[in-house]
């Protein structure tokens, strides 16, 4: 019987005073300053605001388009760039053909062009080594972005603290950031990778070629020196969801777990 | 200022979507899932919501209970603060009006707090929950509330953001002072007017 106030997902306490924004975050123009193309599907935008921002890993950013008539559009993008990278932000983009802001920036945005955006937002999925681990991040296709923020971040404070990422994806070459997450994993300074290409098969010893299920969370578990301290999940709904399901099956208290869906 | 961008002209317009569809919000025809961390793990024969003046408990009805309250349809468009907003949504449930009323309460201060079965909160003041604005809703479109849509019961504050119509809710506190809840707490606007696009503190 739960009662109000306790079990909490995210006690007071975690937060991060500094993290809370106290005034209005403004709209700003910022400049494409490179655009790089990770998959068929995705690409990276990166962005220099005219006012710089200090953010954490996991952190998201607002886009705004506004079209000669004055009609406008509005989406979230979670940065992938670590806030070591400040002042300019990653915004990694996948294509959905029915969209209609990110057929905009597959299409029609080019280096130079000038985009209204504001940030940072979000002030729960994120992370950073003070909060220290293990960290287990679990993404599904483009929901790696956030977590790659945090892993960044890792790697530019040279941390050692345990994570594990594993990553689902359909096929090996809409793996997004493959070899810098391989490169990563090769510095065998703590971080575990696992992806599962679930319409190919394995390409590692240590990947898979399945969903997501209680074995494979269980092999995951093991690959980490002790239990998770804190665990990610981003990707689309279904996905989040069995996998903060299969977490809790395993024994993880759904306080530690913190998602981040789109979808359905 | 806003600047124009270069080569955007925006998909469509939604027909029938003027003076319905808050600024900067687009219409969706689905139902996205948004929230936190995992779904909890609600049983109907566990379940409960509590009334509470402070901290001290004013009312508690079980499932059934709260079922035997009177049942209210309310058909109202929503707006998520993500920026995806839905028209014509029908829930059934009871207002806050009838939970006052079946609890023999009067509004002891103009502030409240929700609270749901995975810790979440959020503050809503009384005004924007009563007179019909808001209920406990136990049924969307026909059926019971999804869990992965906050059933079996969630909070229905239709006129602001939906954050604030608290998934999973299993109480309602009057507090002395408007408390923040969890997303307020997180950056996110004290109040949350779509209408006024009171997204994040400041606005």
């Amino acid at each position: 019987m739960a009662t109000p106030g306790k079990n909490s997902v995210s006690p007071v306490t975690e937060l991060n005073p500094n993290a809370l924004p106290t005034s209005t975050i403004r709209w700003q123009p910022a400049t494409i300053t490179k655009i790089v193309h990770n998959t068929p599907r995705v690409s990276s935008f990166w962005f220099r605001p005219s006012e710089p921002f200090a953010f954490k890993a996991g952190q998201h950013v607002d886009i705004r388009l506004t079209a000669p008539d004055g009609y406008r559009a509005q989406r979230s993008y979670s940065i992938g760039s670590a806030p070591e990278d400040s002042p300019e932000v990653e915004l990694t983009i996948e294509r959905l053909d029915d969209g209609e802001v990110s057929p905009f920036f597959h299409e029609v945005a080019q280096v130079g062009d000038q985009i209204e955006l504001r940030g940072p937002l979000g002030g729960h999925f994120v992370w950073n080594v003070g909060q220290g681990g293990p960290l287990l991040l679990i993404a599904g296709g483009s929901g790696v972005v956030p977590l790659m923020s945090m892993l960044r971040h890792r790697a530019a404070q040279r941390s050692n603290i345990p994570a594990l990422l594993f990553y689902s994806a359909r096929i090996w070459d809409e793996v997004i950031f493959r070899d810098e997450l391989l490169a990563m994993h090769e510095a065998r300074n703590g971080f575990e990778l696992a992806f599962s290409i679930t319409r190919e098969p394995a390409r590692r010893p240590v990947d898979f070629s399945r969903r997501l299920d209680m074995p494979i969370i269980a092999d995951l578990l093991r690959r980490l020196p002790a239990n998770p301290s804190i665990a990610f999940i981003c990707g689309a709904n279904p996905f989040v969801e069995a996998a903060a399901q299969g977490l809790i099956d395993a024994g993880l208290p759904a306080p530690l777990i913190k998602t981040e869906r789109y979808g359905v | 200022m806003a600047i124009t961008t270069r080569g955007f002209f925006g998909r469509h317009r939604e027909p029938g979507a003027e003076g319905r569809l808050p600024p900067g919000q687009h219409l969706t025809h689905d139902f996205p899932v948004l929230s936190a961390g995992p779904t909890p793990r609600v049983k109907l024969e566990t379940w409960s919501f509590t009334l509470k003046d402070g901290p001290r408990p004013v009312a508690k009805w079980t499932w059934d209970e709260f079922n035997a309250l009177p049942q209210t349809p309310l058909m109202r468009d929503i707006h998520c603060v993500t920026t995806w907003s839905k028209f014509d949504t029908n829930w059934e449930g009871v207002l806050v009006d009838d939970i006052l009323a079946a609890a023999g309460m009067e509004p002891s201060t103009p502030y409240t707090l929700a609270h749901s079965y995975d810790g979440y909160s959020t503050n809503v003041p009384f005004n924007d929950l009563t007179n019909g604005k808001a209920m406990v809703a136990l049924r969307y479109e026909g059926q019971p509330i999804t869990p992965e849509h906050g059933g079996p019961a969630r909070l229905l504050v239709p006129h602001l953001y939906f954050w604030k119509s608290a998934k999973w809710v299993n109480g309602l506190q009057f507090t002395t002072r408007d408390e923040a809840g969890f997303w307020e707490l997180r950056g996110y606007h004290i109040y949350g007017d779509p209408w006024k696009e009171q997204r994040f503190t400041g606005d």
